[in-house]
């Protein structure tokens, strides 16, 4: 049983208010991924939970155990760095058994459990190499070992996958998720890798300037952002925006059209996925600007109003640039902002 | 242990040690060259600038670092720039030019009086190839010139090896793209070497020539192994203050002396070549 | 150089750079070359003319050296001065190194500038008021008391080429370490230790060289223990000549040794030390 729990955990560097206010409750064997762009605080917080970092105030607790006070090596808790950290003084085998020997285990039971994660991971053939004769998946490979080997209740990982090609990269990606779902641990997983986090995640924690904006399933943070910077950051092409004035009983003026929003007086943003549209007979109005087919789909970049648009259209569409065309949203996926807040309104 | 006292607990050695055996003692030094017959005065610094030696030895001293400074960045330059685009025997290469770092200056000495003393290698050169007949003195009062060329030439191959080092450090910071942009656009060797080598080799140049400039300062043995008294020099002065006259007074003063011309020259290099904010590599 | 060169001009400019080399390579060795012909001669030979541009092998000058009264003595005083510095500025100079690479900490400004302040001074001349300090202390004319003054000379180097070898093991391996249930200590011991030895040992072989070399200090605070350099610059105006000579060879021997044994890190040390 380890369930993480941040509780009003803030960090300052000098006068730079790295994180602000976090609370977060991660559950028992929850992947948890803590996702954002560089500066936005994940770090900080995955190095607070692991102890390398202490925050300026607030609490942590793993398993029911306050923990922000103890070294590293007492919160039951193993990390995946993001250069790997493989010590290249030492054989593969000396490297995954550290933490054993640490733990001054005996050596039957340290090689018992090097080879079984050594085989989960693939890399039984490598256990008397050092790690400067291993390739950086190996290396990454070696580090995960290293961390499962020590069994522990959570494990972190700080953007493991960055440094690898992206085709090792989704690969190592499939696995990592298989083996951890078999190990029973929580996981927290920084990335700024949006698919990774999408693919990984059972919960994303979506940071920005050193706050969570929005924590929740993968899907929810895509349909249903909680905020602008959300709608902005997750999905590739991000969601457009158009600005909207109301013009009664829940009724809302979009370049031109009119579509049915929330029953308000504020001045709102109206919001649209480029896949969530199709050409028809009436709706926005865009002119193509640019045509980019990407295979399964096309992607067009055209002009709204004066604004940029985007629209991920069906790949047989023809369509050159300057062409005008009808897009109609979706109406169930429909979206709305408040300019002021930035937060999302029902 | 908190990771917040860690680092002061860890320096602490470091600073009790300067402290007791650096601070203590410099205060000690300039305490004494201010004080004669129990108070306050420059009298120790009137004797020492008032004597007849002292200006020549300033000159000497200055004369020499004047020398030997120039010649050694040149040369230091030109070796780091051969080494940094050698392919073959580099380490090899670089070894014998370092090899005089371990070298002391007194060694240094002995090792050129093996060649300007009077049945040295210089005479045996000169008798060879049949320039003169018999052997000359060359390091007498006669030839202050010889003398003179002796020690610079010793002090050159002495210590343009820590140059080196710091130079060969330094160019192989500057990343290779600039050198390959340059000569994209057209730039000649020569021209790399103006418009990128030395603007980038700043902060280096600038650590190699205020080491080299205070030690040149300094200069004692070497000067002591082949001149002796024939060439006075501003440490053997303060040497001979202490040991020959016995006046720790002035043996402080001529102490500040060379500490105040150090700081100058250590001043005015830093302003030099002072490398602009953020235009770093 | 508008045109490509011909291929003339570039053998000529080839021609030029290898000769440069081998002259500058000559430079260094033709000197210490000949030192060791004068050491490797008869005492008489030393001193006759012309001289013989080979080695005679005759060991009677460093025979004589060797019998010289009071050399031996000097010989071990140098010793044993080097390696209490090298122990020491490397004792005390490591752990500092060590919190500047890894730590920001209020004053860390104020300490390196105190460290840069020490290479930008005369130091041998605190010799002098050292003197009196260890009369006082009854530290005169000992082989601590020398090695304190050579260790302060020593230590700024010691603080520098430690800091820039510990700031060459990336702080992950330190906290992975951590995480792996080591303490600071324990990881210190285990991980960053084994990795950075050999550059220790360079900086330690370093500090060893300075004392070695060093002639103000030492002969300023040894009356009877001499070292080796003050011994001979003691003796300079009045040892016949071949002693001379056999004393500088022995001097410069250790050098030559310890610079091949720390050549690979002399670069890395100035790299980072420089900024």
């Amino acid at each position: 049983m380890a369930e993480i729990q941040i509780k009003n955990v803030a960090k300052k560097f000098g006068e730079y208010q790295a994180l602000h206010d976090i609370n977060l409750t991660i559950s028992d064997r929850e992947f948890m991924v803590l996702l954002g762009a560089s500066g936005c605080g994940k770090t900080t917080l995955l190095r607070i939970i692991c102890g390398l970092e202490t925050a300026t105030t607030g609490e942590v607790w793993i398993g029911g155990r306050r923990v922000d006070h103890l070294p590293p090596k007492d919160r039951g808790i193993a990390m995946v760095f993001q250069n790997y950290a493989v010590f290249p003084h030492l054989t593969v085998f000396e490297n995954i058994g550290f933490g054993l020997r640490m733990q001054k285990l005996p050596n039957d039971e340290v090689t018992r459990r090097v080879e079984r994660v050594a085989e989960l991971m693939h890399i039984e053939m490598l256990l008397k190499r050092y790690s400067g004769e291993l390739s950086g998946g190996q290396r990454q490979r070696v580090a995960v070992a290293r961390a499962l080997a020590m069994e522990p209740d959570v494990i972190l990982m700080d953007e493991p996958l960055s440094n690898l090609d992206a085709l090792l990269r989704m690969e190592m990606r499939a696995e990592l998720k298989g083996v951890l779902a078999e190990s029973n641990t929580t996981a927290v997983y920084v990335t700024h890798d949006q698919v990774e986090a999408m693919s990984m995640a059972d919960r994303i924690s979506v940071m920005h300037k050193g706050k969570i904006v929005q924590a929740a399933s993968p899907i929810e943070v895509y349909r249903n952002p909680a905020a602008e910077f959300v709608a902005g950051f997750i999905g590739n092409p991000p969601m457009n925006f158009l600005p909207a004035t109301a013009t009664g009983n829940g009724q809302w003026r979009v370049a031109g059209q009119t579509f049915d929003g929330p029953d308000t007086e504020k001045t709102l943003k109206f919001a649209i996925r480029p896949e969530d549209m199709a050409p028809a007979d009436t709706g926005l109005v865009a002119i193509a600007k640019v045509i980019e087919p990407l295979g399964a789909h096309l992607l067009v970049t055209c002009d709204v109003d004066g604004g940029m648009f985007r629209a991920v259209l069906d790949s047989d569409t023809t369509v050159k640039a300057g062409d005008r065309l009808t897009l109609a949203p979706q109406p169930d996926r429909v979206r709305w902002f408040d300019p002021e807040t930035t937060l999302a309104v029902a | 242990m908190n990771a917040r006292f860690l680092p002061y607990v860890l320096i602490a050695p470091v600073t009790f040690f300067l402290c007791v055996f650096f601070l203590y003692p410099f205060v000690l030094v300039a305490n004494q060259a201010f004080t004669a017959d129990g108070g306050y005065t420059m009298e120790n610094f009137r004797e020492v600038v008032s004597d007849w030696k002292f200006p020549i030895s300033l000159q000497n001293t200055l004369l020499l670092a004047a020398a030997v400074v120039p010649v050694q960045l040149a040369l230091a330059l030109l070796m780091a720039t051969m080494v940094n685009r050698m392919q073959k025997g580099r380490d090899l290469i670089l070894y014998v030019w370092t090899i005089p770092l371990g070298i002391s200056d007194l060694a240094a000495g002995i090792i050129w009086l093996a060649i300007f003393e009077q049945s040295g290698f210089l005479n045996s050169m000169l008798d060879a190839v049949g320039v003169i007949d018999k052997p000359a003195n060359l390091l007498t009062y006669q030839n202050p010139w010889i003398v003179f060329l002796a020690i610079a030439l010793a002090e050159i191959w002495r210590a343009t090896a820590i140059m080196l080092v710091i130079l060969v450090a330094g160019i192989g910071l500057i990343p290779k793209e600039y050198y390959e942009a340059a000569e994209v656009f057209g730039a000649s060797k020569w021209k790399q070497f103006l418009r990128i080598t030395l603007p980038l080799l700043r902060p280096s140049l600038q650590t190699a020539l205020v080491l080299r400039v205070i030690l040149a300062f300094e200069i004692f043995a070497v000067v002591a192994a082949l001149g002796g008294t024939l060439f006075p020099v501003l440490m053997s002065e303060t040497y001979a203050y202490q040991f020959d006259l016995l006046n720790s007074g002035a043996a402080a003063a001529m102490a500040l002396i060379i500490l105040g011309i150090s700081i100058a020259a250590t001043l005015v290099i830093l302003r030099a070549l002072r490398v602009p904010k953020g235009a770093t590599i | 150089m508008t045109a490509v060169a011909t291929p003339d001009a570039r053998k000529a400019g080839r021609w030029l750079y290898v000769t440069s080399v081998v002259l500058l390579c000559a430079w260094v060795i033709v000197p210490l070359y000949f030192l060791l012909i004068n050491t490797l001669s008869a005492p008489e030979d030393v001193q006759s003319y012309p001289k013989a541009f080979f080695p005679a092998f005759d060991m009677g000058s460093l025979s004589f050296f060797v019998t010289f009264n009071g050399m031996i003595d000097a010989l071990l005083n140098s010793i044993m001065v080097a390696g209490l510095t090298m122990i020491l500025s490397i004792a005390i100079g490591a752990p500092a190194g060590y919190a500047l690479s890894r730590f920001d900490f209020r004053g860390k400004e104020l300490f390196r500038l105190l460290i840069l302040l020490t290479r930008a001074f005369p130091l041998p001349l605190l010799a002098l008021p050292l003197a009196v300090m260890f009369i006082r202390t009854g530290l005169d004319d000992t082989i601590i008391g020398l090695a304190l003054v050579h260790t302060t000379l020593a230590i700024p180097f010691a603080v520098l080429i430690t800091f820039s070898l510990f700031s060459g093991i990336p702080m992950e391996l330190e906290e992975a370490a951590w995480t792996l249930g080591c303490t600071r200590l324990t990881a210190f011991t285990k991980v960053v230790l084994p990795l950075i030895l050999p550059g220790i040992a360079a900086s330690a072989i370093f500090a060893f060289v300075i004392s070695w070399n060093e002639v103000f200090a030492a002969a300023v605070l040894t009356i009877e223990n001499r070292t080796l350099t003050a011994f001979l610059l003691v003796k300079l105006s009045e040892a016949p000549i071949h002693l001379k000579f056999a004393g500088g060879f022995i001097l410069v021997l250790p050098a030559l040794i310890f610079i091949f044994a720390v050549r690979k890190y002399l670069f890395a040390m100035w790299g980072i030390a420089n900024r």
